[in-house]
């Protein structure tokens, strides 16, 4: 066009070709990324195996000869796994609002469920991948334990004790997740978990040892008491429909409710 | 380009950003510029769709912010430079910004040599950088996806006379290749040498808007005499739109939205005598900005109240 020609502004725009979406798999690799490019981040995750190999060696030293058998390796190191899992999903999510990085990390991609979403799959990720590596550093123990008593390794836990057990942490690791996404506050987010996991599951315990109404509903209210079925190995189908409906009410519920507080959010 | 338009934002009963329209245009560097609390910043967050409008509508690229496919490579941001994670090193926060756009690795090494950050600074945490450090990296890590469009809320902020100096030229360089600059600042000399177009907003609202040369232009005459009230009488009387001005140092000075000689009959006629007489513009952008946003300034002195009344 003329006009254009005539112009005070003798710019020509660059014509650049539009730019492709950014791919979902990006996103996850930088998510994974940001786990670990900080020292809090790096030592968080490094625990995972350390405490794995500590709590191991207690197993090693401190357990009866006749608990020196697999499942007691399980056992022992899913303890701090429960802990330190859902602390780096709670870090995860809450670190974009407590140090201020979300402000760039939601202008580059301005979806912020897509962000969310490439967390959530690292998350899942980093529950597999760790609860292999504790797995495999139990198994380590295991025959360490019996060649040390000179005895034949015993593998006391099935296939599907491990898989439920995986899925007990990993559900673990999501309740973190859904604390990060609805109070998006490390501290915060943090405390709430240990409140959920810890001082409410005594309460409930309480409260179904006194109240007869309680007791009734229980394993259709109490995502702990539900979870607590995976530890024994095998599930019944009523049990399957207790974790899936006390999971709806404490997990899929309030993680929905505060993606959606969570879009509308303002980021400063 | 970048529009804004009837861009509303409240806070329960407070409005932050009051109906405010422009556009900053492609080749030219705008200067978004208000007092402390003006509504600046949370224009800015609204325009790259961190905070939600309460109504009114802004695009970049003539689209939506949320629409564009990838935003680091048409849009680049800094709104805040302390707002990054304080353990990841300056290089880790530029990789994560070139990794997201999916830009070749060299970029970061090119940022970094553009910002001037040096191998060992950028290898240090963020925690342990100076103020200007950061800015630096926030203007890298906002350029680093080459983009045609720039959002800087005040992108001076912290450097140096050097460092002031270089972004100076490296915005300009920018709006000269074709680029939308747009800036915000609450300091009009740091505006004024370097904006094409002037955006002034005081309290939520645009106070005046326009090329840097019209506003100049339009900033009429200055006028000095012992009899202030009998002259602003005079001139209000003639339709002449006038007011107190301290941009000769005194209170004895007007303001007056008219040519020197149109002024000058006025007072003959009403028989005031004249201490100086001249055109406003060299009086510059500041007193302009103060006179703009003097309904809306904190600093309403005990005097001006006191002759208010
Ligand atoms: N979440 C909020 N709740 C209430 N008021 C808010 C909120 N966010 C911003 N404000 C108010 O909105 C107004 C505009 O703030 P803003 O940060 O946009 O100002 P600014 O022009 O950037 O100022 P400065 O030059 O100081 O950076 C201020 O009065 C501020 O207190
Ligand atoms: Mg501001």
């Amino acid at each position: 066009m003329t006009t254009i020609a005539m112009s005070p502004d003798p710019v020509v725009p660059r014509d650049r070709a539009p730019f492709p979406p950014i791919p979902f798999g990006r996103l996850v690799s930088v998510e994974l990324r940001k786990c670990f490019d900080t020292r809090a981040g790096f030592w968080l995750m490094a625990s995972i195996g350390i405490t794995a190999l500590l709590a191991t060696g207690a197993v090693l030293l401190w357990a009866p000869d006749d608990e020196q058998v697999y499942s007691s390796f399980a056992a022992a190191i899913g303890i701090p796994m429960t802990v330190i899992l859902p602390i780096i999903a709670v870090l995860s999510v809450t670190s974009e609002w407590s140090q201020r990085n979300g402000l760039t990390s939601f202008t580059l991609v301005p979806n912020r469920n897509r962000v969310i979403a490439a967390k959530g799959a690292v998350t899942l990720g980093i529950a597999i991948v760790s609860m292999l590596v504790a797995m495999a550093i139990g198994a380590v123990g295991n025959v360490a334990g019996s060649a040390i008593l000179g005895i034949d390794p015993v593998w006391d836990a099935t296939f599907t004790d491990l898989s439920l057990i995986v899925l007990a942490q990993t559900l673990g690791m999501f309740v973190g997740f859904m604390l990060g996404v609805v109070i998006r506050h490390s501290a915060g987010a943090i405390v709430a978990y240990f409140v959920y996991s810890f001082v409410l599951t005594g309460l409930t315990q309480l409260l179904a040892e006194t109240q007869q109404w309680f007791r009734d509903i229980q394993q259709w209210v109490d995502f702990n008491y539900a979870q607590s079925a995976l530890f024994n190995g095998s599930l019944t189908s009523t049990q399957w429909a207790h974790l899936g409906v006390t999971s709806v009410i404490w997990l899929v519920i309030p993680m929905a409710l505060g993606l959606w507080a969570l879009m509308r959010s303002e980021v400063k | 380009m970048i529009t804004v338009e009837s861009l509303t934002k409240t806070y329960g009963g407070f409005r932050a950003v009051d109906d405010v329209t422009f556009t900053a245009r492609p080749g030219r560097v705008t200067g978004f510029l208000g007092p402390n609390g003006a509504g600046k910043s949370t224009s800015m967050r609204v325009m790259v769709g961190l905070t939600p409008a309460t109504s009114g509508h802004t695009t970049v690229c003539g689209r939506s912010f949320a629409d564009l496919p990838n935003p680091g490579r048409e849009v680049g941001v800094l709104l805040d430079a302390s707002a990054q994670h304080a353990g990841r090193t300056g290089r880790e926060i530029l990789t994560i910004a070139q990794r997201t756009m999916g830009l070749p690795r060299t970029r970061v090494e090119e940022m970094l040599d553009l910002v001037s950050l040096t191998p060992s600074e950028a290898d240090r945490r963020v925690r342990n950088y100076s103020l200007g450090m950061r800015q630096r990296l926030g203007i890298g890590t906002a350029l680093i996806g080459d983009p045609d469009v720039l959002i800087l809320d005040e992108p001076a902020n912290g450097l140096d006379p050097a460092g002031i100096r270089w972004m100076r030229d490296l915005l300009r360089g920018y709006a000269d290749q074709g680029a939308t600059v747009l800036l915000s600042s609450h300091l009009l000399h740091e505006i004024e040498v370097i904006a094409d177009d002037l955006v002034v907003i005081g309290n939520g609202r645009i106070v005046a808007q326009g090329t840097k040369a019209e506003l100049l232009a339009s900033a009429g005459t200055l006028v000095r005499t012992r009899d202030v009230p009998g002259l602003s009488a005079a001139l209000t009387a003639a339709g002449v739109a006038n007011t107190e001005s301290s941009a000769m140092g005194g209170r004895d000075t007007l303001r007056v939205e008219a040519e020197a000689e149109v002024v000058g009959t006025i007072a003959l006629d009403a028989r005031i005598a004249l201490l100086e007489l001249r055109a406003a513009e060299g009086a510059g952008l500041e007193e302009m900005f103060l006179e703009l946003t003097a309904d809306n300034q904190r600093e309403i002195t005990a005097a001006d109240q006191g002759e208010a009344a």
